[in-house]
């Protein structure tokens, strides 16, 4: 048979269910069948809350050394599933997983992964990010053999499940434990993880337009004068200029204040996807081009070290 | 120990790029380019790693001649030597396509250890080094912050989303790729960058590599992004917009 198959992820739900979405797009333009598989348990939430949803079946992927997550086993669970069910598209959602083992997949079918896709439309053709989001692309894929697919954390809405007819069929694949070379340890959290930003109300956030450590009090007065937390993009965290903690993007704390005051972020994807559901987004950035524009609310063209300061007295003029 | 890292040369972060007339690409004329992030990570790991257990370190990139200054950087900051695969096509070619162009020039070279970045600035598909593992048939690790050598092989530590990290072991030899922030990057000093002039860098053709080039994934145009919200632009001055933007976030937007 040839199909749709959306590979989901169990505990990314969200986005997995995003990625079903994206493969209902994908089977309405191709006209293909859609099906749906993951590695797990078959009572884990990811196939009941599924179970409302088209399509009809799921494949259970099962098996003891699927337990903890490796490449290794995903790799070759997946290799049999694709080889047994022979999609012709496979769509996952991207997730740091689906990062790690996919590219793997996809080259033991001469293919490659288009990732982190954003729309998908006739063609079928596929947008992607490039240049850190200030560019979008469109891709297709040509040749025979399965095409991949991975979709970005909302970039496709997915519809509430309602009741409906469900039916999982198990796939145990064959894999030995000597496939397995990578051994991995239970994770675990920085315990310095001690600043809740999630219900923080206003938000200024510094990126890498601050170029330097001693410019952070200038937008540390601005937080202050707007009663605001001050946060920072990942390359502000890296240089040790601000604490991980106070991090907000994709490997650090998800935001969604009342205001979320941007000075000096370009708006990477990576960062984008812990602020986005902010209420209003202010963007202070010299680069009219730069991604943070197409998501702000309010946005100020130019240089940060005039705009901040002139900012910070504004605020200060307006609460007296 | 051996250990090559695979380096990318990309615009530079901040530059502003325009889409060529072809709308295929982008115009690379008056651009400044610069060591992708990651990949710099990655060769501080590996400059890190030879220096506490002793070997050598190999930079390897592909591209057109304009790479050859990024390798020289990478051996200014004291790489022992660089492989250099010259080919003017590699934005036609897949992920797959670069990938056996570096497992290729890669093999020979039997390294303990291959490390890159995780992903690249401009293409950022992060799929490079995991297809290299594939076809050099070696076991993996993405997006890893630490790297401690074992007598049995390696403890890496590998981020995950949201805050949450976890540790993996694996055999040598095995391919990293490398999350930035891990360390502090070095910069190259003065007597690195007269020592890099000295040391050797081979240069490969995709030709002699006998890779096949034939892309199953084609880009077929490149625009500019469809803005999601309509941005107000507030303008004038600095004081002119601070005060517009007060304005607004009182009585509009009502957040103040």
């Amino acid at each position: 048979m040839s199909g749709v198959l959306v590979v989901q992820e169990a505990g990314r739900n969200r986005i997995s269910f995003e990625a079903l979405a994206a493969g209902r797009v994908l089977a309405n333009l191709t006209g293909l069948s859609l099906e749906t598989a993951a590695a797990g348990d078959p009572n884990a939430d990811i196939f009941i809350e599924t179970s409302g949803l088209p399509p009809a079946t799921a494949y259970v992927v099962q098996h003891p050394l699927l337990q903890n997550y490796t490449s290794d086993g995903y790799v070759l669970a997946f290799e049999q599933l694709i080889r047994t069910l022979q999609p012709s598209y496979i769509v996952f959602p991207h997730t740091y997983r689906v990062r790690d083992f996919v590219p793997c997949l996809a080259a033991r079918f001469g293919q490659v992964l288009i990732g982190d896709v954003t729309a998908i439309k006739t063609g079928p053709s596929f947008s992607r990010h490039l240049f850190q989001g200030k560019m979008n692309a469109t891709y297709h894929h040509q040749g025979d053999g399965p095409c991949f697919v991975s979709v970005q954390a909302g970039a496709f809405r997915h519809d509430p499940p309602t009741a409906g007819k469900f039916t999982i069929y198990h796939f145990v694949p064959e894999i030995s434990a000597n496939e397995i070379r990578t051994r991995p340890g239970q994770p675990f959290r920085a315990s310095s993880q001690t600043v809740d930003l999630a219900s923080a109300p206003l938000i200024v956030s510094v990126g890498r337009g601050i170029k330097d450590a001693e410019n952070i009090p200038l937008v540390q007065e601005l937080a202050t004068a707007l009663g605001a937390e001050l946060t920072a993009s990942r390359p502000i965290c890296d240089n040790g200029w601000m604490p991980l903690e106070r991090q907000v993007g994709s490997s650090g704390q998800t935001v969604a204040p009342k205001l979320y005051l941007a000075v000096g972020i370009s708006g990477a994807i990576q960062h984008l996807v812990g602020m986005k559901g902010s209420q209003c987004v202010v963007a202070i950035n010299k680069d009219p081009n730069a991604p943070i524009f197409e998501i702000a609310d309010y946005g100020i063209v130019g240089d940060l070290f005039e705009v901040v300061p002139a900012l910070t007295e504004a605020v200060k003029a307006a609460k007296q | 120990m051996k250990i090559i890292v695979a380096i990318k040369q990309v615009p530079e972060s901040d530059a502003q790029v325009r889409i060529d007339a072809a709308g295929k690409w982008i115009e690379e004329a008056d651009l400044q380019f610069a060591l992708n992030e990651s990949d710099a990570y990655a060769l501080e790991e590996a400059l890190q790693l030879t220096e506490k257990h002793g070997g050598e370190v190999i930079v390897v990139s592909a591209g057109p001649e304009r790479v050859g200054t990024t390798i020289r950087e990478a051996l200014a900051k004291g790489a022992d030597r660089g492989l250099q695969i010259v080919c003017d096509d590699l934005g036609t070619r897949d992920a797959l396509g670069v990938a056996r162009l570096l497992a290729a020039a890669i093999k020979p070279e039997n390294p303990d250890l291959i490390l890159t970045g995780l992903q690249s600035e401009d293409l950022g598909l992060g799929q490079t080094g995991v297809i290299v593992a594939e076809l050099l048939g070696l076991p993996h690790a993405t997006l890893i912050l630490h790297v401690e050598m074992t007598e049995t092989g390696l403890t890496v530590k590998r981020e995950l989303e949201e805050g949450w990290f976890q540790t993996i072991d694996l055999p040598m030899p095995a391919v990293l790729t490398i999350q930035s922030g891990g360390n502090k990057l070095r910069y190259a000093t003065l007597m690195g960058i007269k020592r890099a002039k000295t040391k050797e860098v081979r240069i490969l053709t995709a030709e002699e590599l006998g890779v096949d080039s034939t892309p199953v994934i084609v880009l077929e145009r490149v625009e500019l992004p469809q803005k999601q919200k309509c941005t107000q632009i507030l303008g004038g001055t600095a004081k002119e917009a601070a005060a517009a933007l007060v304005e607004k976030l009182k009585f509009e937007a009502r957040v103040l």
